[in-house]
């Protein structure tokens, strides 16, 4: 929005205006992401800026919150840091074990999303599709309905999954549970990630040159070899930006986690959520800096997805 | 199904499944729980080889229902006040605990008489400490406040004030700064009156109360500055005041005693080892050990001779406890009767109060 | 299609003799088959995992026996007799013999629990009677009475004949402040106890508020963004993409960090002198907390749909009426602003359904008055246990939702649904 060399000197003076106060709120959105990465350097344990900080003394700062993370709760910390060190802290240490539950649940309901949710976003792009916006308002709902009453909901089936069968009429009697288990879990955070899966594959697919599989069968592919020489390729930047959208979902999830799992089953939100509770001891703020380093890796790897997939399929512009 | 088969598979030869010699415990956090890993979890794993784990809550009687009730159960003790043990135990939530299986005190006196009055009170549950919610103060910013009068004073004591987020020790604090003794709290909190009355109090200082809901918040709220004066757990504010220096001071006067108990919840998954754990954790020497990292007094009366000096070995522990003499002047004894039966009517007036 | 069945020797036909419409349509069928397998192990999948347990936890909205389980007794006579029926031997005999059984089976204080709800103050007298009632002699209505008096009082009877039957529309009537009264007529519940539509009040307006500074704040940035040259958008849109990918905790976090008062914002306003050491402003654990933690959380929600109807729109239109003579505001007004009504539409209600429930951060910055219908949901499941309340304030806030959600069907369409 250049400024024309019409406008008028009130013009001017309310153009530079409007960029100041859109430079304000890029601050807004940006500031509270960035403040927390110098403070989890604090040397104190204090979630402010120390003199010694602004003055830029080495001594203000340091690591000390990040080795907590690596030796909370019984890992000691005035030992040689040698390979046994790092087996027991592999072991041993909550958050890293908070880590290791949170990859595996995202991993599995990731895979779990992906796989239901491209197969069927290629039936959805169908034109044949029947009841194609009562179907799609389905799938999306995870995205839409109150987390809380997911996870209530899920609270009570979880705890007796057959429950729901004798509740529809279709069996009786009880057969285990989900509740306290990682099935569970992943059960879950896949049906919240569905949504994103859907939405970035029907996105890609829309683009889509149906011609292209007419070409590959008129050429004898059969099916199966179309999808995987032809569709597949296509639309594979839309599927992994869903995937990572699934897995983040996952990997940022608490309420369903407190709900449904098991006490024991720490993962790093829920750790998050538990400490920022009782209190937002700098450790906190060292865990949310390496996740903001994450996500700054994921945005870029969306993007880079999503400019190779407009490349690929001929789009050019947004 | 045989994909989620596959799935699980999968996931537990990644190895979560829990091994059979681990107990599941949850208390209420904090300093709180690291004086009972240190005297109680500590000695348990060395003597039983069995590893326990200590699992936190703003309230863990509130977990027992819904884990119960969903057939979820998946702790095996719980730390929790005695009027939510009669009241659960009323519920058909906890096993029942057979208190003629505790050890005699270390002086030889039966459990039964070694326990202090109200200690074995419920039959669902055995004490191991008396604790005690007072208000507390932060002296770099308040100062001479010394009275629960005080603590509903904002004229004379500007500043925000941190309350648990609940009807309970509240309501009865209200009524003592409102001129109560401490005898006739529960009669006059008996009477629609004597609630209005209450409610009435925490109005004038509504505006200015910051709610807190973990034990280890008040001292946290305290030292952000977030508040100048909060009620609390007494061990809480002792652990953050003489454990690492900070200038709080307790009011003892108006403070409201209570038993932690432990209970065992029906359908827990290790049940006999639980019942062995709180036999293990309540003798005498235990309870004593515990007072070592938290001014909460034992409710054995065989421990009060054992009990010593702080961690730090230079502060006596006796001063500090909530049954020493000077905190005794104005003191009141949790009713746990009148919070078994009246607790969800009150809480759910304190709610619509809170909201509007 | 009268005129080619009327001349049926024109048919067209396919290679094999087949009329050529019968065969587009089984392909056709065929195409519509095997496009709805490939939805349907998704679809399959999110009824099961999703759908039905949400349906069945809603039952327990009007679902609820903690009374008929464990009175069977009392249950029977108030089917035999009619309302208002003056209760007599039988129903004292009933009474006694119930709650004596109940708290032998311990579960006297899940049936006082239940009539609780609906006459506040009655659960200590089924527990008391509980402890009284074990050896009682008949004839039992003067056993009972001379007990208890209080079960001499009429509303309590009017009560339990209320909350026999395991059905009920009562907790609907909870979840709005209203009860029935012992003529079984509906009316607002005491003053002292209404909450829920405060709540509900409370949720809405702050959504509303939310969605309103949302729109405000996205509008010039995502003009900003749709007029500058792509090179420059793209690298500008990190700012707005980054909030959006990082963990909504790390968020809360920081804006606690921030926020308190102890934080940057005061420590940097006390630092410059405009606000005194004492003077601090609490911006956490109220309304204020959680409508800016809110916002910012909710802000890339509203720009990207603005955005995405703002970048196609041809700067020549607002040109074309510059030279015809309009000032710069006019031509805002009539001729850009209605061009971006749909992404305001579209932005605005997303952000709105997604602020009416919010749960984590108002549980975490919201403190008394910040809190939203969701953490009261949260309170009945985990805390008060009031699970039949809890389903129909989840019921009410999930139907807003749902015709919320409908609404944007209509007026957006969910396949335009974009995500950066």
């Amino acid at each position: 929005m250049a400024l024309p060399v019409y406008a008028s000197p009130l013009e001017r003076v309310w153009y530079f205006s409007r960029l100041t106060i859109c430079a304000l709120i890029f601050l807004f959105l940006i500031s509270p992401i960035l403040v927390i990465i110098p403070l989890s350097f604090n040397a104190e344990p204090y979630f402010t800026f120390t003199e010694k900080m602004l003055a830029f003394d080495p001594e203000g700062y340091s690591l000390r919150w990040y080795d907590l993370l690596l030796t909370q709760p019984g890992v000691p910390t005035d030992v040689p840091r040698d390979a046994a060190w790092w087996g027991q802290v592999w072991r041993e240490a909550a958050w890293v074990n908070a880590a290791k539950n949170s990859v595996i649940i995202g991993f599995f309901s990731t895979i779990v999303a992906t796989v239901l949710g491209t197969v069927a976003a290629l039936g959805l792009s169908r034109a044949e599709m029947p009841y194609r916006k009562a179907v799609m308002a389905i799938l999306i709902s995870p995205m839409i309905v109150p987390i809380i009453i997911t996870a209530t909901g899920l609270f009570f089936f979880y705890s007796n999954p057959c429950s729901l069968l004798t509740w529809t009429g279709l069996a009786a009697d009880s057969c285990g549970r989900l509740a306290g288990t990682y099935t569970g879990i992943v059960l879950a955070h896949a049906t919240l990630g569905i949504p994103f899966v859907i939405i970035t594959v029907t996105a890609t697919l829309s683009g889509f040159d149906h011609s292209l599989t007419r070409a590959a069968a008129s050429l004898g592919a059969n099916p199966t070899t179309t999808f995987f020489k032809v569709t597949m390729p296509l639309i594979l930047p839309g599927v992994i930006s869903g995937a990572l959208f699934a897995f983040v979902t996952s990997f940022d999830e608490v309420v369903v986690v407190l709900f449904v799992a098991a006490h024991d089953q720490q993962t790093i939100p829920r750790q998050m959520w538990n400490g920022i509770r009782e209190q937002i001891s700098p450790a906190i703020l060292s865990v949310a800096t390496i996740l903001v380093i994450v996500s700054i890796g994921l945005l870029a790897t969306v993007e880079l997805l999503r400019r190779r997939s407009d490349r690929l399929r001929g789009v050019t512009g947004v | 199904m045989k994909k989620l088969l596959i799935l699980s598979t999968a996931m537990t030869t990644v190895g979560f499944s829990a091994s059979a010699a681990e107990l599941a415990v949850m208390s209420w956090g904090g300093s709180y729980e690291t004086s009972q890993v240190e005297a109680y979890n500590k000695p348990f794993a060395a003597e039983k080889g069995v590893v326990v784990n200590m699992l936190a809550a703003d309230n863990p009687a509130t977990q027992i229902k819904a884990m119960v009730e969903a057939g979820n159960v998946t702790v095996d003790v719980f730390d929790v006040e005695l009027s939510d043990a009669v009241r659960l135990c009323d519920e058909g939530a906890l096993e029942v605990i057979d208190h003629a299986a505790l050890p005699a005190g270390v002086d030889g006196t039966p459990a039964a008489d070694d326990f202090i009055d109200g200690a074995l009170a419920s039959e669902c549950a055995v004490a191991n400490i008396v604790w005690s919610t007072v208000a507390a103060f932060d002296s770099t910013k308040v100062s001479g406040a010394d009275s629960i009068d005080d603590f509903f004073n904002l004229a004379e004591f500007p500043g925000k004030r941190g309350l648990r987020k609940g009807a309970k020790a509240n309501l009865e604090m209200a009524l003592m700064a409102d001129g109560v003794p401490a005898a006739e709290v529960y009669d006059v909190l008996s009477t629609p009156e004597g609630v209005d009355r209450a409610f009435a109090k925490l109005d004038t200082i509504k505006s200015e109360v910051v709610w807190w809901e973990a034990g280890a918040q008040p001292p946290q709220l305290l030292a952000d500055g977030e508040v100048v004066m909060s009620t609390a757990y007494n061990g809480r504010i002792f652990a953050a005041a003489v454990g690492e220096g900070k200038p709080f001071e307790i009011i003892w006067d108006g403070q409201i005693m209570d038993f932690d108990l432990f209970v065992v919840p029906k359908g827990a998954p290790n049940k006999d080892l639980a019942m062995e754990y709180i036999a293990f954790a309540t003798d005498s020497q235990r309870l004593a050990d515990q007072s070592k990292y938290i001014s909460y007094g034992p409710a054995r009366k065989s421990s009060a001779p054992l009990v010593g000096m702080y961690q730090d070995g230079k502060t006596a522990m006796a001063p500090h406890m909530p049954t020493s003499p000077e905190a005794l002047t104005n003191a009141l004894v949790n009713n746990f009767e009148f919070w078994a039966d009246r607790d969800v009517e009150l809480n759910e007036r304190f709610n619509a109060w809170l909201a509007n | 299609m009268a005129d080619l069945s009327a001349a049926p020797a024109a048919l067209l036909t396919t290679a094999d003799g087949r009329p050529l419409k019968a065969a587009l349509a089984r392909a056709q069928q065929q195409a519509k088959r095997r496009a709805f397998l490939l939805v349907l192990p998704l679809l399959a999948f999110i009824v099961v995992t999703f759908v039905l347990p949400i349906g069945q936890m809603l039952h327990q909205s009007i679902y609820n026996d903690k009374f008929s389980a464990n009175m069977p007794r009392l249950v029977a006579w108030f089917e035999s007799t009619e309302p208002g029926t003056v209760p007599d031997e039988a129903a004292y005999e009933a009474l006694a013999l119930d709650i004596r059984d109940a708290a032998v089976a311990r579960t006297i204080g899940e049936v006082g629990t239940r009539v609780n709800y609906e006459y506040s103050g009655t659960r200590s007298l089924f527990t008391s009677s509980g402890r009284k009632f074990r050896s009682l002699e008949p004839p039992y209505k003067e056993a009972v009475l001379e007990a208890e008096p209080k079960w001499a009082d009429p509303a309590i009877w009017a009560t339990m004949r209320q909350v026999a039957p395991a059905y009920s529309t009562n907790f609907f009537l909870a979840a709005i402040d209203m009860t029935r009264n012992e003529k079984h007529e509906i009316v607002a519940v005491a003053e002292d106890r209404q909450i829920y539509v405060t709540l509900f009040k409370r949720t809405f307006f702050m959504a509303a508020l939310i969605t309103v500074a949302c729109l405000i704040l996205a509008y010039p940035v995502a003009h900003l963004l749709a007029t500058l040259p792509l090179k420059w958008s793209n690298l500008l849109m990190i700012l707005v993409l980054l909030p959006f990918w990082t963990s909504l905790l790390v968020r809360t976090t920081s804006w606690m960090v921030l926020l308190q008062q102890q934080g940057v914002i005061n420590n940097t306003l006390v630092a410059l002198g405009i606000i005194g050491d004492d003077g601090r402003i609490s911006m956490m654990y109220n309304q204020t907390g959680t409508i800016i933690a809110m916002t910012h959380i909710l802000l890339p929600f509203m720009i990207l749909p603005l955005y995405s109807v703002m970048r196609p729109i041809p700067p020549s239109y607002v040109r074309a009426a510059r030279s015809l003579g309009a000032s710069s505001w006019t031509a805002f007004r009539r001729v850009y602003l209605p061009q971006t009504l749909p992404g305001i539409g579209a932005g605005s209600l997303l952000v709105f359904i997604l602020a009416v429930g919010y749960y984590i951060t108002p549980a975490l910055v919201g403190g008394a008055d910040g809190q939203l219908i969701s953490n009261l949901i949260a309170f009945h499941m985990t805390n008060s246990l009031n699970w039949s309340l809890a389903a129909a304030l989840a019921a009410i806030l999930l139907g807003v939702v749902l015709v919320l959600y409908w609404l944007y069907d209509k007026l957006v369409g969910i396949d335009n649904l974009k995500l950066g």
